[in-house]
């Protein structure tokens, strides 16, 4: 029964954090787009890109809704489901959770504000500083809750004394090891996959509807700002790998299928293991793990066999690590490709195949956020606390666990389709060109009353 | 003053500003779904989206901040109060969720649907009375404690009449408070219709909000007798409150000062609130978590004092904007921007 109930916990987590990260992405990704899209708006005075700036805020709000929920339920299930755990480490990580509900709060009120005062400031660049906050918001709530990730795989800033953390240093449990490339990839990597989300969907109303300025202007900005993440994405990656190489090798060591600690490690693609552990079907890059891992072709790479059974993290995570590395760089590779279509100007960078491919880059970015996470999170196990607590010591005992997990899975099911529906009446019944035309004519109607009364 | 102090007198605040927030929003909640059904949905629909739909994810983070202050000041509660409310947690989240999605949805034409509408409403009275719960449980004798494993003893918390006249409160206070919050800002938005619907409600919400709190004390005698003595050597205090209810009723029903009725309103939770929370020191969970026991390192609650005064420098001004912006901007209220 004690494993049944932790196998349950483990999976209403896994679903919680699966679903909510979705959100929290968009949280994070989407603000700076609309601050970007906004201020191009003002300086440009060019109002396609502040109607995107509205467009994306009236999307981005029900992704809020849905994320503040989701996030709302997991802060609670820490407790609930996780009760030994909180009691345990909440004694180190408290700090890094408040500030991270003040980071939220901050962004809550700004908003508000900035949702229902679109046309309340003489000067265009008051409405648009209000993003800022916005932003900034968004960005520290996402990097405290990453220093507690931080915090549970690489525990510090304390001394164990009977079963008690004593002698307390919460800043230095903040600014553990792996905090600042965890930080660094998660940034980089909501930037990149909101500017993804938004330059897929400019290119795929363009390949239902053609192609128009608005969605044109849309794609490129997008486009740009794809590039740029995806490349902080891949050196925040970098330095990810070199971390774990350094503090956590097992996770790395199973990403890799490393067993045997050498030098001049092989760094493998895809293929399968026999029942035996022998890789077959993969592809062998010769020396690059160790590359990889210390920026030294000969460095030696410590093999998973270097750790007890009972400390390796499931194999299975390798595929996870390879998929998320691929869409990485996919991503980046359809933005240059992009690029070199604009500049080269016997192509048409609005042809109907590449359009196509940088549509489907929104929905493989999410994939590989999602492939990233449960990459780290799988890797880390079987500890919750690595070092200190297995998840079977940290879960809730009491069986109703189970009922919990098909209780949120309705709940989930129900918001992401009625987000979807919502969404799909907020943008589908009203495209940007008519919404652009009547502001026009808004705008033309109010000149011409003025000039009446002139 | 100790962080234990300091800790519990923060969160023991921070619960009531979720008090009264949550109420507005909860209440409103109920008589949307309520005006609905009588076909006077018209008078008070707008007056309500104008005030709620900018605030309600500040409201939200009320109650984050304060259960995440309380596992941070008092770790131990994570243990207990985790364990014990698996269930009504989750139910808890779950309404929560359905209610936080009607904010974003109702924008975009679910607002007209009925079967929406009854979820917003109904969520509206149950999350208070699911909550309650968890300070039904800190009286103690609703847990049962075996071996590790802490769970809720649901038996006596369900025959027990002391947890239902809690729940009772919590309900009739939500639609209380918010029945005066309304008429205050109608009153404010000069919309006459919505203000006397408002006051009717206010109104009659009042006798059962009085009524309901002497019956809930007088149960928190037998199961507590502690905690009532406590409550009761701080009379002055329930006198109090007593007193602001009164003017505030009377200026409700004089149809006058709405505004100063509604802070009459907030001081009488005030005093009731802390009346409650002071008496029960020091317990957090009697009598398994105290608050000396509980509380976190000396140097974690330093830096969670430092960062909630460096956090109140940034939200004050911002909330203080707010306010400014929709609550005390007559333009907006009535509607002109």
């Amino acid at each position: 029964m004690g494993i049944d109930t932790v196998l349950w916990s483990r999976l209403v987590t896994g679903m919680t954090l699966g679903f909510h990260m979705i959100f929290a992405t968009i949280g994070v990704g989407i603000p700076l787009m609309i601050a970007i899209a906004e201020f191009i708006g003002i300086r440009k005075q060019d109002s396609h890109y502040t109607l995107m700036a509205k467009r994306w805020a009236r999307g981005f709000v029900i992704s809020v809704a849905v994320g503040v929920v989701t996030g709302t339920a997991i802060s609670l299930q820490l407790a609930l489901v996780w009760p030994n755990f909180m009691k345990l480490a909440g004694n180190v990580i408290a700090l890094p959770l408040f500030m991270e509900v003040f980071a939220f709060f901050f962004e809550a009120i700004f908003l508000g504000i900035y949702l229902y005062t679109w046309d309340r400031f003489k000067n265009p660049y008051i409405h648009w500083l209000l993003t800022l906050p916005i932003v900034l918001g968004a960005g520290m709530s996402a990097v405290f809750i990453t220093t507690v990730n931080g915090f549970m795989n690489q525990p510090g800033g304390f001394t164990m004394q009977g079963g008690q953390f004593t002698a307390v240093n919460p800043v230095q449990a903040m600014l553990n090891t792996a905090t600042f490339s965890k930080v660094f990839h998660v940034l980089s990597s909501a930037y990149l996959t909101g500017a993804a989300l938004l330059a897929g969907i400019a290119a795929f109303t363009m390949l239902r509807k053609g192609v128009t300025g608005y969605h044109k202007k849309a794609l490129k900005l997008m486009m740009a700002v794809v590039m740029l993440f995806g490349l902080l994405n891949t050196v925040a990656g970098d330095a990810s790998a070199k971390f774990l190489a350094e503090h956590q090798p097992e996770k790395l060591a199973a990403a890799e299928w490393h067993f045997e600690t050498e030098s001049g490690a092989d760094l493998i693609l895809l293929g399968w293991l026999n029942a035996e552990h022998k890789i077959i079907g993969a592809i062998h890059l010769p020396k690059i793990l160790s590359f990889l891992a210390f920026g030294n072709f000969n460095a030696k790479v410590t093999g998973l066999n270097e750790f007890s059974p009972d400390e390796q993290p499931p194999l299975l995570v390798h595929y996870f690590f390879d998929l998320m590395a691929g869409i990485g760089f996919a991503l980046l590779g359809i933005s240059v490709l992009y690029f070199l279509f604009t500049f080269w100007k016997k192509r048409n960078e609005h042809n109907k195949w590449l359009l196509r491919i940088i549509a489907l880059g929104a929905p493989l970015a999410f994939l590989g956020v999602e492939l990233g996470w449960f990459y780290a999170e799988l890797g880390r196990q079987p500890w919750i606390l690595r070092g200190y607590m297995r998840v079977e010591e940290a879960a809730t005992t009491s069986p109703s666990v189970r009922i919990l997990f098909f209780l949120f899975l309705l709940l989930y099911i129900v918001l992401g389709a009625v987000s979807v529906l919502v969404l799909r009446r907020l943008f589908h019944n009203n495209p940007a060109e008519t919404e652009m035309e009547k502001w026009a004519q808004h705008a033309g109607n109010k000149r011409s009353g003025k000039d009446a009364h002139a | 003053m100790s962080y234990d102090l300091i800790g519990i007198s923060v969160l023991w605040l921070f619960l009531y500003g979720y008090l009264i927030l949550a109420s507005i929003d909860f209440g409103a909640g109920f008589f949307a779904f309520y005006a609905r059904l009588t076909k006077q949905d018209h008078l008070i629909n707008r007056l309500i989206s104008r005030y709620l739909s900018p605030v309600w994810e500040i409201t939200n983070v009320f109650f984050v901040f304060f259960y995440i202050g309380m596992i941070g000041f008092f770790p131990d509660t994570a243990y207990y109060y985790g364990s014990a409310l698996i269930v009504p947690g989750s139910v808890a989240i779950v309404l929560l969720a359905i209610r936080g999605s009607f904010y974003a949805f109702e924008n975009y034409g679910s607002k007209n649907n009925i079967v929406y509408l009854f979820l917003y409403g109904a969520t509206g009275l149950l999350i208070p009375a699911s909550l309650s719960v968890a300070l039904t449980l800190s009286e103690g004798g609703f847990i049962l404690k075996q071996d590790q494993t802490v769970s809720l003893d649901y038996w006596a918390l369900l025959t027990n009449p002391l947890s239902w006249s809690i729940v009772g409160l919590a309900i009739v206070s939500v639609l209380f408070i918010s029945a005066c919050f309304l008429t205050f800002y109608a009153s404010r938005a000069e919309d006459k219709a919505a203000l006397k619907l408002m006051r009717t409600y206010a109104l009659f919400w009042s006798t059962p909000t009085i009524i309901i709190a002497l019956t809930a004390f007088i149960y928190l005698g037998q199961h507590n007798e502690r905690h009532y003595q406590n409550m009761m050597d701080l009379w002055w205090l329930l006198a109090l409150s007593v007193t602001f209810f009164i003017i505030a009723l009377w200026l409700l029903y004089r149809g006058r000062r709405y505004g100063v009725a509604f802070v009459c309103i907030m001081l009488q939770f005030l005093c009731a609130f802390f009346a409650y929370g002071i008496g029960q020191y020091p317990y957090i969970l009697d009598p398994y978590i105290t608050i000396q026991s509980s509380v976190t390192s000396s140097s974690m609650g330093f830096a969670l004092v430092v960062v909630f005064i460096g956090g109140m420098c940034l939200l004050i001004p911002s909330l203080i904007l707010v306010f400014k912006l929709f609550l005390f901007d007559a333009d907006y209220v009535k509607g002109k921007k």
